[in-house]
C-alpha cells in the first residue's frame, strides 16, 4: 500500500527545466530557420510532402511539450484533439466551402474549448491517472466520429476527401515575372511553416511570461505555487487548453497536407507516437519537437528498410538505444555539441 | 577540374546513351516512369503492421509470385521489381507511402493496396497524378467509378455484389422469407445491406429485423436475442469472422435454427467454423468465388496444382489454409496478365487500357466458371460468386456460378 501511495504522490518524473535552457540561441535558430525556408526550393514535391508532415507533426508534439514540460500534466490523448481539429478543418472545406487559411483559427478555438473543458475533471487527476483519463478520450475518438449521427458531416468510416488548396493569384503571379511556378506542396509547405513559427514564438514566450512561470511552478510544485497565490486550477486547464489548440491547428494543417481524413486515422497510435516524439525531442525543450517529428515520421520508415517482418522490433530496439543512449533526448546531444563548441571557442 | 580520361568516359557513356534512346525509339517501344527494357517497377502498400497485419501476408504471396515470373524470365523480358511499403492500416501513412512509390521510386503503378480508408484515401492523388491505381484490395463497391477515377480498378467481388446473389438467392428459393439481419456497424456492413436491399429491390420488406454492433462490443448475444423474437427464419450475418463465431455459436445454444447465411468474410473453416464448433455450423449457408486451399476437392485440379507447387517452391513458409494467401496469388496472376497484354507499351494509359480490356480471364484460384471480365466501362472484375452449403467438415458448392447484376 505504501509503496502504491509513493507512486501516487510522487511528482511526475519530469525533471525541472530551467526555462532559457527551453530555446534555442539566436544563431542557431536563424540556422535552422534558413534551412528550412531553403531546403524545399532543390528537393521533389515528394520530399516537401514530407517536410511539411515534419511541421505538422512537429507542431502536435510541441503542444504536448506545453502540456508535460511546461505544466507537468501527462497526456496520452493529443491523438483526440488532432482530430477534431482535422474533421473542422475537412467539414469547414468541404461542406461550407470555407478558405483553408480560416478554418485553422476555428479548428483552434474549438480544440482550445474541447481541452480546457476536459481540463476541468482532469483536474482531479494527476500523473498516471490523468494518462489513462486521456488515454480513454483517445480510444473513444475514432469510435465517435464513426457515429450515424455526426455523419452526413464526418463521412462516417468512409472519411473526407479534402481538396488541395493552390497558391494564392498574387503568388502566382509575382513568380511568373520570373518564370516560375510554384507547386501545391511547396506553397502548403510555406504556409505551414510560416503558421509553424507563429506558433513557436507564441509558445517561447508564454513559457517565459506571467502564465508560463505559473505553468512551471505547477509543475514544480503544486502546494509551493498555490501557496504563492498561483490559481492552480485554471492555469491547469489553461495548458490543457493551449495545448489543445496548438494540436488541433496541427490536426488542421495534417488533414490539408494529406487531403483526407479518416477515424482510422486518428487511433491511440497517433497519440503514442506523438508522446514518444515528445521524449526523443526531450521533455520541456521546445526545440525538440522537430527531432521528435523526424523521429516518429522517419524512424519507421528506416526499420522498415532494415526488415519489413520485423519492422516493429527493429523500431523498438532503436528506441530502446535512444533513451538509453541519450536519456533526454535530442536536448542532451544539443547540449553536449553546445559544450564542444563552446571549447573549441575557447581555443 | 575533370582528367582527360574522365572527360573521355563521360562522352562514351553520352553516345551510348543516345545511341541506346534512338535504338528504343526505332524498336516503336514506349514507357512511362517505372518501364524500362529491363525492369517494371510496380509498387504496393499493405498493413504490415497495425491492427489489421494479418493481411500482410498478401504483399508477401504477391512478391514470392512476381519473384517465381522473374526466375521464368520476366515479363517479355522484363524484370518485375515489386516495392511493397507498410502503411499500418494507416491512410495518412498510406498517402506519404503512396507519394514515395509515385514520385520517389517512380513506379509505374500501384497494384492491390489494402484497405478501404488507405485506397480512400490516396485515390484522389492517384488520379490526379494519372498513376494506375489497379486492382485494389478492398469489397467496398466504390471501385468501380470509371467516368469519375479512370485509373482506379477493383478486383475482388464487392461487398454488394455478394449481397445481391443472397437476395437473388433467397427470392427464389425462400420467396416468403422473413429475414433478420447483423451487421457490423461500419463501411463494410453497410455497404452489403445496401447490396442486400438493392438486390431484394420491391421485396426489401422482406427485412423484419435489422440490428447493427460496433466491433468494440465484447458480445453480440443481446443483438442476436432480439432479432431472434422478430420471428424470422432467415438470419444473414454480415460480420467478421469473430462475430460471426459468435453468432453460430448463439444460434446453437438458443436452438434457433433459420436459415442461416454467413458473409463470404467469415466463411473461413479454419478461422470461424472449426472455433464454432462444426456440429452448429451444419447447413449454414455462404458464396464463394476462389478455390479453398483446405479443401481436399481442388488437390487434383490443375489450377491449385500449380499454385501448391508455387507455394512449395517459392513460399514455403506460406499456410496454405490461409485465404489471403490464395487470394494474393490470384491477384498478382492477374497483374502479370496485363502487363503481358501490354506488349512493349508500357505506359499509364496502355496499363489501364489493357486492365480494362480482361476478357474470360481465369486466375488458377478461382472457381470454375468465374471469369475476369473488364471493359471502358465496366471497372469490376470479379462479379460472379457460387453458392455453398456447410456440410460435415468443409463448404460444398452447390447451384450455378451466380452473377451479381441486377437484370438478370
Amino acid at each position: 500500500m505504501s509503496a502504491v501511495q509513493e507512486i501516487v504522490t510522487e511528482a511526475p518524473g519530469i525533471e525541472a527545466v530551467p526555462k532559457r535552457a527551453m530555446t534555442l540561441g539566436v544563431g542557431t535558430s536563424l540556422v535552422v530557420l534558413a534551412l528550412l525556408i531553403l531546403v524545399p526550393l532543390f528537393v521533389k514535391n515528394f520530399i516537401i510532402f514530407q517536410m511539411t508532415m515534419l511541421l505538422v507533426y512537429g507542431l502536435a508534439v510541441l503542444a504536448l511539450n506545453i502540456l508535460t514540460g511546461g505544466s507537468g500534466q501527462f497526456s496520452l490523448g493529443q491523438s483526440a484533439f488532432y482530430a477534431v481539429g482535422a474533421y473542422t478543418s475537412a467539414i469547414l472545406m468541404e461542406h461550407a466551402g470555407i478558405n483553408y487559411a480560416l478554418t485553422l483559427p476555428v479548428a483552434g478555438l474549438i480544440c482550445f474549448l474541447f481541452g480546457f473543458l476536459f481540463g476541468q475533471p482532469a483536474l482531479r487527476l494527476s500523473g498516471v491517472y490523468l494518462a489513462l483519463a486521456t488515454f480513454a478520450l483517445a480510444t473513444a475518438m475514432p469510435q465517435l466520429l464513426k457515429l450515424g449521427y455526426f455523419e452526413t458531416w464526418t463521412g462516417g468510416v468512409q472519411g473526407l476527401v479534402v481538396t488541395k488548396p493552390d497558391p494564392p493569384q498574387t503568388v502566382q503571379s509575382i513568380l511568373s515575372w520570373f518564370h516560375l511556378k510554384m507547386s501545391q506542396d511547396m506553397w502548403l509547405y510555406y504556409f505551414t511553416l510560416v503558421v509553424t513559427i507563429a506558433i513557436y514564438i507564441f509558445s517561447v514566450n508564454l513559457l517565459r511570461s506571467r502564465s508560463g512561470r505559473a505553468f512551471m511552478a505547477i509543475r514544480d510544485n503544486e502546494i509551493a505555487a498555490s501557496a504563492m497565490g498561483i490559481d492552480v486550477a485554471l492555469y491547469k486547464t489553461l495548458a490543457f487548453g493551449v495545448s489543445a489548440a496548438i494540436t488541433g491547428i496541427a490536426g488542421g494543417l495534417g488533414a490539408i497536407a494529406v487531403q483526407f481524413v479518416a477515424p482510422d486515422g486518428y487511433t491511440i497510435t497517433l497519440a503514442i507516437s506523438l508522446f514518444l516524439g515528445m521524449v526523443v525531442g526531450g521533455v520541456g525543450w521546445l526545440p525538440g519537437s522537430i527531432v521528435g517529428s523526424a523521429f516518429i515520421i522517419f524512424v519507421p520508415n528506416i526499420a522498415e528498410g532494415i526488415s519489413k517482418g520485423l519492422s516493429g522490433a527493429v523500431f523498438g530496439v532503436i528506441l530502446f538505444l535512444v533513451i538509453f543512449l541519450v536519456p533526454h533526448g535530442a536536448r542532451q546531444v544539443a547540449m553536449v555539441a553546445q559544450h564542444l563548441l563552446g571549447r573549441f571557442k575557447k581555443r | 577540374m575533370l582528367s582527360k580520361q574522365k572527360l573521355l568516359i563521360a562522352a562514351i557513356t553520352t553516345t551510348a546513351i543516345a545511341f541506346a534512346s534512338a535504338g528504343s525509339a526505332l524498336a516503336q517501344k514506349k514507357y512511362d516512369d517505372g518501364a524500362s527494357d529491363t525492369e517494371i517497377k510496380i509498387g504496393n502498400i499493405m498493413p504490415y503492421s497495425g491492427p489489421a497485419s494479418a493481411y500482410g501476408v498478401i504483399g508477401k504471396t504477391e512478391a514470392a509470385y512476381f519473384n517465381k515470373i522473374n526466375a521464368e524470365g520476366g515479363i517479355n523480358g522484363r524484370k518485375i521489381n515489386f516495392i511493397t511499403y507498410d502503411d499500418g492500416y494507416s491512410p495518412p501513412k498510406a498517402v506519404e507511402q503512396a507519394r514515395k512509390l509515385v514520385e520517389s521510386d517512380e513506379v509505374l503503378l500501384i497494384f492491390n493496396p489494402l484497405g478501404t480508408p488507405s485506397n480512400s484515401a490516396i485515390e484522389k492523388y492517384m488520379n490526379a497524378k494519372k498513376v494506375p491505381q489497379l486492382f485494389v484490395a478492398t469489397g467496398a463497391t466504390k471501385w468501380d467509378e470509371p467516368k469519375e477515377f479512370p485509373w482506379t480498378m477493383g478486383w475482388q467481388p464487392s461487398y454488394q455484389s455478394e449481397a445481391r446473389i443472397y437476395a437473388k438467392f433467397l427470392m427464389k428459393e425462400k420467396p416468403d422469407a422473413k429475414i433478420a439481419v447483423l451487421y457490423q456497424n461500419d463501411d463494410f456492413g453497410k455497404d452489403y445491406l445496401k447490396g442486400l436491399k438493392d438486390g431484394l429491390g420491391a421485396k426489401s420488406s422482406m427485412i423484419t429485423a435489422e440490428e447493427g454492433y460496433e466491433t468494440s462490443e465484447p458480445s453480440i448475444d443481446g443483438h442476436i436475442v432480439k432479432l431472434k423474437a422478430s420471428g424470422a427464419d432467415v438470419f444473414i450475418s454480415i460480420t467478421t469472422p469473430k462475430f460471426a463465431a459468435q453468432a453460430i455459436k448463439k444460434l446453437a445454444e438458443m436452438n434457433w435454427t433459420p436459415l442461416h447465411i454467413v458473409s463470404n468474410v467469415s466463411s473461413s473453416v479454419g478461422g470461424v467454423i472449426k472455433p464454432a464448433g462444426f456440429e452448429n455450423a451444419q447447413g449454414i449457408l455462404s458464396a464463394a468465388y476462389a478455390k479453398d486451399g483446405a479443401d481436399a476437392q481442388w488437390d487434383n485440379d490443375p489450377g491449385m496444382k500449380k499454385f501448391f507447387d508455387f507455394l512449395a517452391k517459392y513460399y514455403p513458409d506460406a499456410n496454405k489454409l490461409d485465404g489471403s494467401v490464395v487470394y494474393g496469388y490470384g491477384a498478382a496472376q492477374t497483374m502479370v496478365k496485363v502487363l503481358q497484354m501490354c506488349g512493349d507499351d508500357l505506359t499509364r494509359e496502355n496499363v489501364m487500357k489493357q486492365a480494362a480490356s480482361l476478357k474470360n480471364f481465369t486466375p488458377d484460384t478461382l472457381l470454375p466458371g468465374v471469369t475476369i471480365n473488364t471493359s471502358a466501362t465496366d471497372f469490376a472484375p470479379i462479379k460472379q460468386l457460387q453458392m455453398m452449403r456447410f456440410k460435415g467438415e468443409k463448404w460444398e458448392l452447390f447451384g450455378n456460378i451466380i452473377s451479381a447484376d441486377l437484370s438478370n
